[in-house]
């Protein structure tokens, strides 16, 4: 018989060989499935995780690799500090759409006027809607005790709503024909978050290493990263160690907003471009994903958000090149999260074979 | 004489650092109901694991109907007629009770059989239950009764029973007792492990009373007094302190009518708890856990803020403060529940340490932790209290029960507090390392700090306190100096009112 035995420590081997197993588990599981789907699956997994890197195109690919990461990493870095204090924001997605609104709504309203603060007040505006959104459903845990699951998660779809809204008639190009769709914010320079378009370099780049520093360091050494952790494992010690569990919601939850926020300025004001309807793709989910396969770590999440963008990007390159549906490269994201998860299991328990010795 | 049901001899059982059962001999007759009796700490619930195949005992034999009994798991004890209903119930709260009773059994019969079988033994028991509820919508009562049909349907010849009523209201208390005294006339003996006294003596024929481990008599609790049940349990060998009481100094900390509302459902309302805390002293609390104690550490430790004017330290109110800035002040804490309360079981012991010293010892400059500076403190409360591990990167987790009690006082004993209040600081420690604990709390005192003590060990509490007093449903007896105090005061101050009551009329 099998039997997992608790181990005193979490081993140190398995926390950095979980993730490793966990995506080559996925690259055997995904190759069945691309098999069974007709596609070579040698070829199909090198053209996911290989091409974007090394193929000849890799000229092309190599920046959106940052393009895509970087909203990922900064999104899941703000989520990390909430998922490590057991404080579960599920919304990222609509604080991604609201800063985006919220910073693209300033740039919009001065265009065409040309100034260096006009990026950083958008910047700022971006972050604070992304905070706010976030923090109905902090206030509402705080106050009424509220899931913040479920608040979070159906704000994504009020931010979705708002999007189409503001698209259609508050933030729509008035120059545009009648299209929905703001101006083009990345063609205006004093708003743009373009550092180098050709290299993939904008803002969001620049700011996803910050936060992940920063990060870093609040974790390790600083008391509020502490009291995050502590938070999360044992709710009465930090109750006992001073912690006031409301604040810490409060702050968890502004920090995930303003990041995921952040994030959403950066891509409206550049990648994107443009406040349109089908703006959002997705990265307030996926960036769920990102943290945990980071285990919550920033260089892990780090690392992950790479991890994912190449997924990504393989995965645009295979369906076009090789015909892949959409879905199948969705279920290879989705069984990596599962293998992760499953592996993990090693990480804080040893298998046994055999019946163990009962005490 | 009939043939006992059960018939327990030498049984032995000895973890590390302390012997939990040292040879137990008793047996139990078919249809009575037997009291297991005893502190905390006693052994009673390594001895019923024992007889239910949890625990496999060192030594020692088990006779049941005459044959050798040597169950090695819970399966193996209720297949010979052996069930158990434990404190904490192992129920589906999204299920309902037939699908719950169900999830127990090896070969579950349809879902309508077993409704029937529920519904049968629960009109012959007198226990009110509908099998198609929903459980997490059920009472503490209700969900111990789903608890109690599932054993009762495998027909057991002996039911465990441990500490059944303390989630119980006393209605749900008297419809388990006539259910209790019917199944003991239909012949099924009960095992009934409780320290509440009054209950014992109502429901039970026998009764065994254990103490560190060891069986220190027996009596029919139905002619014997609380009283006297009570000085079995607590030991009739309580040795007066041969402390001489200190001049007191000046109050510290003053309780004013500290009154607080039960934090939770199973928690205990505080009432009207006033005294003065004086430099020096060793103020020690008894009474039975559950009695306020854990409410009263939070009302101190800032846990839990109080009403204006029921806290002051140094004259100062403190009420409304929380714990660090009490802290600050010099006002220390050490919780009873070590593992995710006074410490974070994966946390290692730096952390741990960090955990409350790092407003008096400095940990942190401008919020940044110096992990150097929590290191070397972790290391100096590792060696003076002696705490056995391997070094201060393992987890709190990865320590014994009693080594990490040693390392939760030791780190406030080192933070040098003004007032130390402690709940329960040798439980579950071994002998040398308790009474290094309880030396350091007296040099403590003898340095001028004051001390709260909140035990359940009398004789601890006995060993160490200048003054002594009882906490009971939140309420706090006057307290008496503790030298001098007879046994049978001390029982009194521990019963309360409701035990005085009965005392009286066996007088």
């Amino acid at each position: 018989m099998l039997m997992l035995e608790k181990r005193p420590q979490p081993s140190k081997t398995w926390t950095l060989a979980a993730p490793i197993l966990a995506v080559i588990l996925t690259m055997i599981c995904g190759g069945l499935l691309f098999a069974a789907l007709g596609k070579a699956p040698l070829e199909t997994i090198r053209t996911i995780f290989l091409d974007p890197l090394f193929s000849e195109f890799a000229w092309f690919y190599r920046p959106q690799l940052l393009i895509k990461g970087a909203p990922l990493a900064l999104i899941a870095i703000g989520l990390s500090f909430g998922f490590r204090a057991g404080i579960w924001n599920i919304g990222a997605e609509g604080q991604y759409i609201v800063g985006a609104i919220c910073g693209a709504a300033v740039g919009l309203a001065v265009y065409p006027t040309e100034s260096i603060f006009i990026f950083p007040l958008m910047v700022i505006a971006g972050v604070l809607g992304g905070m706010l959104w976030a923090l109905i459903p902090g206030i509402l845990k705080v106050k009424f005790d509220t899931n913040e699951i479920l608040v979070s998660l159906m704000l994504v779809y009020v931010a979705e709503q708002l999007l189409a809204s503001m698209a259609l008639s508050t933030l729509r190009n008035p120059e545009g024909m009648g299209f929905p769709g703001s101006r083009n914010l990345a063609k205006y320079d004093s708003a743009s978050s373009w550092i180098s378009e050709n290299a993939g370099m904008h803002w969001g780049v620049v700011a996803a290493f910050i936060a992940v520093i920063f990060a870093y360091v609040t974790l390790s050494r600083h008391q509020f990263g502490f009291n995050v952790r502590l938070a999360g494992q044992s709710p009465r010690a930090a109750r006992f160690a001073g912690v006031n569990p409301k604040l810490l919601v409060l702050v968890c939850m502004g920090i995930s907003g303003g990041l995921a926020g952040a994030a959403g300025l950066f891509e409206v004001a550049g990648p994107a471009g443009q406040i349109s309807i089908d703006f959002n793709v997705g990265y307030g989910f996926t960036a769920i994903i990102v943290a945990f396969l980071g285990r919550l770590h920033p260089i892990g999440i780090l690392l992950a958000a790479g991890l994912m963008a190449l997924t990504y990007i393989g995965g645009e390159i295979a369906q076009s090149n090789l015909g892949l549906p959409g879905a199948a490269i969705q279920l290879m994201q989705g069984m990596l999260l599962f293998f992760l998860l499953m592996v993990d299991v090693l990480t804080n328990y040893r298998v046994r074979f055999g019946k163990g010795a009962t005490t | 004489m009939t043939q006992p049901l059960l018939a327990l001899s030498g049984l032995t059982k000895a973890y590390p650092g302390v012997v939990a059962n040292k040879d137990v001999s008793f047996n139990i007759l078919p249809g009575e109901v037997h009291a297991l009796l005893g502190e905390n700490g006693a052994g009673k619930s390594t001895l019923v694991k024992t007889i239910y195949g949890l625990v496999k005992p060192d030594s020692g034999t088990m006779m049941l109907n005459g044959a050798p009994f040597t169950p090695t798991e819970p399966r193996a004890a209720r297949a010979s007629g052996v069930a158990m209903v434990f404190q904490h119930f192992s129920l589906f709260d999204a299920m309902n009770v037939a699908e719950n009773i169900a999830l127990g059994m090896e070969n579950p019969p349809p879902q309508r059989e077993i409704a029937a079988q529920v519904r049968a033994v629960s009109d012959q028991y007198g226990l009110p239950l509908d099998p198609t509820r929903i459980v997490g919508e059920l009472s503490a009562g209700e969900r111990q009764r789903v608890e109690i049909i599932r054993c009762l349907l495998q027909d057991p010849k002996l039911l465990i029973m441990d500490e059944p009523t303390s989630v119980l209201t006393p209605q749900e208390v008297e419809i388990l007792f006539k259910t209790l005294r019917k199944l003991s006339a239909e012949g099924t003996a009960i095992l009934y492990i409780s320290h509440k006294l009054e209950e014992i003596r109502a429901l039970c024929k026998n009764a065994t009373v254990l103490r560190l481990g060891q069986v220190v008599g027996t009596c029919d609790p139905r002619t014997t007094s609380a009283r006297d049940m009570a000085e079995l349990m607590v030991g009739s060998a309580l040795h007066v302190p041969e402390r001489a009481a200190r001049a007191a100094g000046d109050t510290i900390l003053a309780l004013k009518g500290l009154s607080a509302n039960a934090p939770h459902q199973f928690g205990t309302a505080l009432q009207d708890i006033t005294i003065d805390v004086k430099k020096g002293e060793v103020l020690g609390i008894g009474g039975v856990a559950g009695n306020g104690q854990d409410e009263l550490v939070a009302a101190l430790s800032g846990e839990m803020r109080t009403a204006d004017g029921m806290i002051s330290y140094q004259g100062k109110n403190i009420g409304h403060l929380g714990p660090n800035q009490r802290r600050k002040g010099g006002l220390l804490t050490a919780p009873e529940e070590r593992m995710g309360h006074a410490a974070a079981p994966d946390m290692s012991l730096i952390e741990n340490a960090a955990l409350t010293a790092t407003t008096r010892k400095e940990l942190a400059t401008k919020g940044f932790l110096n992990w150097r500076k929590a290191r070397s403190f972790a290391e100096d409360v590792i060696t003076t209290f002696d705490v056995r591990t391997p070094g201060s990167n393992n987890t709190a987790r990865s320590l014994s029960g009693g080594n990490l009690q040693k390392f939760v006082i030791g780190r406030e004993i080192m933070q040098d507090p003004v007032v130390l209040v402690v709940n329960q600081p040798t439980w579950g420690v071994d002998a040398s390392a308790a009474a290094a604990i309880r030396q350091a709390l007296l040099d403590l005192a003898a340095n001028g700090a004051a001390v709260i003590c909140i035990s359940q060990d009398l004789d601890e509490l006995m060993e160490i306190s200048d003054r002594f007093a009882a906490l009971n449903e939140g309420r706090l007896s006057a307290p008496r100096p503790a030298q001098g105090l007879t046994v049978e005061e001390i029982g009194l101050l521990l019963g309360g009112a409701h035990d005085m009551e009965v005392a009286h009329v066996d007088a």
